[in-house]
Order: C-alpha cells, then sequence, then structure tokens
C-alpha cells in the first residue's frame, strides 16, 4: 500500500470505513497500481480477500505485492485470500468440459449468458465461515478488472447485475467492500464500456480516477488521479468533494503531488 | 495431477520462477530462473536457455524479438509468455518482414516454431526468412564447431580429470548464442538451418477441413482449431513443465499471421457489428492464458486498419501485452513530403506492458520511423529536418522581408508537421538523468541511430 495514498484518502487500515463501492478506473494510462494499492492495504487490514483477477496472472501480484510487503501465497495458504486466476482458469474451462459450474463458465456459451456462477463462486469466498472466532475483519471484494468480461462477450446489463448481486451480498449483507477496475475508454465509441462504466460510477462511494496527462507522455510525472468522494460519511460535509493529484509511479511507491509541482520541475 | 499441484502456485509465472511456491518460507530474494517450473526441485534452478536472457529490470525471461533495435525500445526483449502484437501497415508490406525476423531469429537460436497462417502454407513462410548476418566471430565458432564434430582430434588422453574424457563431445547447439541477430532481407536462410529446427505448422484450409467435433461457442471454428492446435504442441512438447526430467528446456515462438482477417473466418473486418464480434477477443484471451502457462512467446500480426469498430481495437490493445503499430508512407500524402525522404514509414510503441512491476521500461523517444534499405530494416528517432542549418527562432528574429514568406511556409511546415503527427512528448521538459538502459541520448534534436 502507499502510504501517501493513505494519507490523501484519509484512512489506515486499521480504522478503515465497511460498506463501501470503490471504482478505480483509468483513463489512457494503466491504472493497475491502484489495484496493487488496495490489495495489500487490506490484507494488511487482515481482511478475507476474494480476488478476482482477470487481467495477469497469480505470480505477478505476488512479486508486486512482496514490493509492498505482503505475500499473496501466505495468505492465500492462511486462507486469507481467495484468488481466482481468470488466465490460468479460462484454459481450463475452454479445453475440458467441467463437471461443475466453473465461474469462468461463461466462456464456452455461445450466446451472453449470465454471471451467476461467478458471483456463487464469490459468495462461497466471502461467507463467513462459522467456526467460533472471528480470524478477519469483513470480507473485499476486489476485480480486475471488469472491462475484460465485456471482451469476453458478456453484455454490459449482465456485468452491472453481477456488480449489484454482488454489492446487496458484500457491501450490504457481509458489511464488506468492493473495489473494482473498469478501463474508460475515452475517445473511442465503447457503448458497452460507457453503459457499465456510468453505472457503476452511481453505485461507488469513491471514484479513483487515473488519467494520463493531456499534453503526453512525461518522464517525470507520469499521470494525474483523481479523487472523487460521492457519499461522504459524516453529513456535515460537502457533497461531492473532489481532489486532484498528479503523481509518479516508482519502483515500490507511487508519490504525489499537487498539479504542477512535481519535484523534477520545482 | 501432482505436477499441476506444483503447478498452481508456481506456474502462470512470467518469466521469473516462484520456485519453492508451495513450499513456506517465500523470500523476495528468490533467484530468477525460467517460468514454468512446475518441477520437484527443491530450490530454485537459474536454468539459461539458449536465445534468452533475464531482464535487467525484474528478472523477467526475454527473447529477442530479431530486431535488436526493436528489443531495445520494448526495454530489452520480449518477455517470455506474452503477445507482441503488431498493426499491420496499409498494404501489409513491411509487417511480415518483422514477423519472419522473429521466425529466424527463432531458427537461429534452435527454439521450436510454430507457424499459423490463413493465407500462405507455413513451408513457403519458412522458406522466405531472411539470412542470418553471422559475424565473423560467431561465424569462426559456428565453423569450429563443425570442425570438433568432425575431426574427433581432442582425443588427447586426460590425465587428470579423465573422467571427463567419458562425457560426449560438445554437440552443435543453436548456430550463434547471441542475444539478437542482424538479418539480410535480401537473402534467404541457408536450407539446412530449416531442416535442423523443429517446427510445427498450422495452415487453415487443409485443418478447416476436418470435422469440428467441439461444443459450439462463440469462437470461431479456425480461432477453436488453432488454439487447439497450440495447446496440443504445448502439452505434447513439454513447453508448460509438465515433465520435469527434460533436461534441456526449450522455447516454444508462435508466429500468427493477419489475425482477424475475413480468411481466418472472421468478420470484424467486414462487417461493423458482427455476428461474432467477440471471437476475437476471446481468441485473444484463452491464448494469453496458455502463453502464461508455458515457455513460449509469441508475435501475431493483424489488420487492425480494416477492423471498422474501434472499440474493438481498443478492447484487443487492452488484452494483448506489447502492442506495436507500423505505419507507412506508401500511398499517403507524406510519400513525396521532404520532410520523411529517407523513412518508409513510422512505428507507434503503442503499449508495453507492466510485467511483475509497478512500472515499465517505455523509452523516452516516441518519434521513430524505420526504413527498409536494400538488405537491412533500421528503426531511427525521427526528428524534423531544419532547412539549410537554420534553427527556427533565427527565422523569426532574423528572416529578411523579401524572403519572409517563403521562409514562413518553410517555418510552417516545419513546425506543424511534427506538430500533426508527432507526441506532444517534443513539448515536454527534456529528460533529467537518462538511465543507462537507452541506447542513446534522449533530447529533441539529437540524431540517433538504432541499427538493426
Amino acid at each position: 500500500m502507499f502510504v501517501e495514498l493513505n494519507n490523501l484518502l484519509n484512512t489506515t487500515p486499521d480504522r478503515a470505513e465497511q460498506g463501501k463501492l470503490t471504482l478505480l478506473c483509468d483513463a489512457k494510462t494503466d491504472g493497475s497500481f491502484l489495484v496493487h494499492h488496495f490489495l495489500s492495504f487490506y490484507l494488511k487490514a487482515n481482511c478475507k480477500v476474494c480476488f478476482v483477477a482477470l487481467f495477469q496472472s497469480f505470480s505477478h501480484y505476488n512479486i508486486v505485492g512482496q514490493k509492498l510487503g505482503v505475500n499473496l501465497t501466505v495468505a492465500r495458504e492462511r486462507g486469507q485470500l481467495v484468488f481466482l486466476e481468470g488466465l490460468k482458469s479460462s484454459v481450463d474451462v475452454f479445453f475440458q468440459t467441467q463437471e461443475e459450474p466453473h465461474p469462468l463458465q461463461f466462456l464456452r456459451e455461445a450466446n451472453a449468458g449470465n454471471l451467476k456462477p461467478l458471483f456463487e463462486f464469490v459468495r462461497e469466498a466471502l461467507k463467513p465461515v462459522d467456526s467460533g472466532e472471528a480470524r478477519w475483519t469483513y470480507p473485499v471484494l476486489l476485480v480486475d478488472d471488469l472491462s475484460v468480461l465485456l471482451s469476453l462477450g458478456m453484455g454490459a446489463v449482465a456485468v452491472l447485475d453481477f456488480i449489484h448481486y454482488c454489492r446487496a451480498t458484500v457491501c450490504w449483507e457481509l458489511k464488506g467492500n468492493m473495489v473494482i477496475l473498469v478501463h474508460d475508454s475515452g475517445d473511442v465509441e465503447d457503448e458497452e464500456n460507457d453503459i457499465l462504466l456510468n453505472g457503476v460510477s452511481h453505485q461507488s462511494h469513491l471514484i479513483l480516477r487515473a488519467e494520463g496527462l493531456a499534453t503526453g507522455f512525461c518522464r517525470d510525472v507520469h499521470g494525474q488521479l483523481r479523487i472523487l468522494w460521492r457519499r461522504p460519511s459524516q453529513p456535515t460535509a460537502q457533497r461531492d468533494q473532489s481532489l486532484t493529484y498528479q503523481y509518479k509511479i516508482q519502483d515500490k511507491s507511487v508519490s504525489f503531488f499537487a498539479k504542477g509541482m512535481s519535484p523534477a520541475v520545482l | 495431477m501432482a505436477a499441476v499441484a506444483t503447478c498452481g502456485s508456481g506456474a502462470g509465472t512470467t518469466g521469473s520462477a516462484v520456485a519453492t511456491a508451495s513450499k513456506s518460507n517465500v523470500t523476495s530474494f528468490q533467484r530468477r530462473g525460467p517460468r514454468a517450473s512446475g518441477t520437484n526441485d527443491s530450490g530454485p534452478r537459474l536454468v539459461s536457455i539458449a536465445g534468452t536472457r533475464p531482464s535487467v529490470r525484474n528478472g523477467q525471461l526475454l527473447v529477442s524479438t530479431g530486431l535488436p533495435a526493436l528489443d531495445q525500445l520494448l526495454g530489452g526483449g520480449l518477455a517470455i509468455g506474452t503477445v507482441l502484437l503488431i498493426e499491420e501497415d496499409k498494404y501489409n508490406i513491411y509487417s511480415p518482414l518483422l514477423f519472419k525476423c522473429f521466425l529466424a531469429e527463432g531458427i537461429v537460436n534452435g527454439h521450436t516454431l510454430l507457424v499459423a497462417s490463413a493465407k500462405e502454407d507455413p513451408a513457403n513462410i519458412l522458406q522466405e526468412l531472411p539470412a542470418p548476418l553471422l559475424d565473423d566471430n560467431s561465424k569462426k565458432e559456428f565453423d569450429e564447431d563443425v570442425y570438433n564434430h568432425k575431426t574427433p582430434e581432442s582425443n588427447i588422453k586426460m590425465k587428470i580429470a579423465w573422467r571427463y574424457q567419458l562425457l560426449p563431445k560438445m554437440e552443435i547447439g543453436p548456430v550463434s548464442s547471441r542475444f539478437g541477430h542482424y538479418y539480410d532481407a535480401s537473402k534467404r536462410i541457408p536450407q539446412e538451418l530449416i531442416e535442423a529446427s523443429n517446427w510445427h505448422g498450422f495452415f487453415l484450409p487443409e485443418k478447416i477441413s476436418s470435422t469440428l467435433k467441439v461444443e459450439p461457442c462463440s469462437l470461431t471454428p479456425g480461432y477453436i482449431k488453432l488454439l487447439q492446435f497450440i495447446q496440443n504442441i504445448i502439452y505434447e512438447e513439454r513447453f508448460d513443465g509438465s515433465n520435469p526430467q527434460k533436461k534441456q528446456r526449450n522455447v516454444l515462438r508462435i508466429g500468427i499471421q493477419n489475425l482477424g482477417s475475413p480468411l481466418w473466418g472472421d468478420d470484424i473486418c467486414c462487417a461493423e457489428n458482427g455476428s461474432n464480434s467477440h471471437s476475437l477477443t476471446k481468441f485473444l484471451y484463452v491464448l494469453r492464458g496458455l502463453l502464461r502457462t508455458s515457455l513460449s512467446a509469441c508475435i501475431i500480426t493483424m489488420p487492425t486498419h480494416l477492423i471498422q469498430n474501434k472499440a474493438i481495437i481498443a478492447r484487443i490493445t487492452n488484452l494483448s501485452d506489447t502492442v506495436i503499430g507500423l505505419e507507412s508512407f506508401i500511398g499517403s500524402e507524406r510519400e513525396t513530403n521532404p520532410l520523411y525522404k529517407d523513412y518508409h514509414g513510422l512505428i507507434h510503441i503503442r503499449q508495453i506492458p507492466r510485467l511483475n512491476n509497478l512500472i515499465c521500461d517505455e523509452s523516452d523517444v516516441k518519434d521513430l520511423a524505420f526504413k527498409l534499405k536494400r538488405k537491412l530494416f533500421t528503426i531511427e528517432f525521427w526528428q524534423a529536418e531544419v532547412q539549410k542549418g537554420v534553427s527556427r527562432a533565427t527565422f523569426l528574429l532574423d528572416g529578411p522581408r523579401k524572403k519572409l514568406f517563403p521562409c514562413l511556409f518553410q517555418l510552417l511546415e516545419v513546425a506543424c508537421i511534427p506538430w500533426l503527427m508527432a507526441s506532444s512528448s517534443i513539448f515536454k521538459a527534456s529528460n533529467i538523468g537518462l538511465s543507462p538502459s537507452y541506447v542513446t541520448n534522449s533530447g529533441f534534436f539529437s540524431a540517433s541511430r538504432f541499427h538493426f
């Protein structure tokens, strides 16, 4: 987790809010550093995490996680992390018929079905274990990333239904958190992606938007991060507070600074 | 399967072995080795495969793309387990050259090849590969190997290390052990190199005639067949690390030509909202899944300029790891533009993956042009040539009146064209502190050459 980002969001692993949906979106740049941040953040907060990783392999997240101070292999063995590796599972689903329904069953179907098996998988992973002692604080669902589901043939409505079911279960019933990454296609008119992005933005409490700089590539400033709080917890606070920072990604951390205040320029 | 169990945590690596992941005490100080270490080794092994090298940044295992200039732009090479997507130029003249260089590099390094095409027979493609330019040193090595193999004059009796005498003589491995070779586009690769190599061909018209006994999903039959073929090869030749006894690991280089064109049975190049518009993206996803769990690298050329639906191009770019676009000047107004007279086209590096890392090795140089000389394919940093050695600033200040309009025209020509086509990195603060991994110094007005 990036300490500077924690300061900007005004949270720490100990006192994070529950029942929130966080949307990460990236436009013209790669926002995956935010996924790594939240993964390590919630693992350090001793939460039970279900990670639907559709974009990269397990070892990628593991190696980056080690740079950020968490060990995914150990977490998985302990039962803290339930990891669905999309790339590997898709090969299994595609080439061999499965007996029981697989979370990525829709890969074999000709028509756009629904994501019910995936939701069942998430619910099964995050349901509280009746062992008496409470090992983990609260459940968290992490999805990286949702736009891949559109590329794999699901309709935007089916994906929105899946998010709705997950939100009802994870955020409301189990009082957990959700973090979802969606790509913003920007100028390219990807209607389905826009529907999906708008739909999830309306349901989310916190939106982190990583954008590439409007002026193009820069070596010292990798992009701009917009933070938007949509339903602030305190009733007296302003509505829809928003902040903008620019950032530079380093090997193990990300440094944030106000616009135009990059250390390279000053 | 026991292999899967150990593969479960170890497989899916992209180049660095998280070996002993099944055991505890995994520290971050692991020696890097090739992926797919689904073996029962007790510790990580640093196995060196011919034609690969670990990346400087994160220990990722890299193979050469066949053009050393392109390797440098991609941060050292193409990572094993990833897909290199080449967006073809408009008349498909230069992208086959990159495709063939990739395959030729595989032959020179002794890798196994898998060539898939719907247009040409893979055997014909292999006949047309460019010949490697072996410099004198490696040629001497090659000749010496042949010499030693033929005349066992090294039968000198070893007195002390006599056990070594019983070992078999050094066999001829790959032709050259260097990483990245230069190729002569005007000559063909020697026939004996092709015959000595191990390759598999997938020619769609031959394979599609057989019956298809797979459940209908929304992939076109050609793609299904190709995926099954690739998976078969990976499984049979043990590129997925399932057989720990295999003593010498090798890399599988997959080349797929003109993917997405109508010859593959896909209609995304013909219709805007085709019947199976998800066919190609699903194919790419499953292919990437296959690659991530095996020691292979893939090059795909795709005629993206024909795809009607731009949203699909964005999705395809997101689903691929490395994306390069070629834009040739043929038929465009730039062909006669004096600014571009030395070059044949532009290369756009659209995406470089971040593997096992938060950052990637992006090149600072964004304005790249290529040219195909008689023999060699060169990639160079393109710069706007300033007319007659006078800088822009003095044009504005000191231009004599009567020549003002021609000067202004030249100024506009020099100023506008880069404005239109080059990225706005021109206007950024120039680089501060270059890392040594870049070949040349940056800066807008320096002429740098990436010799390929």
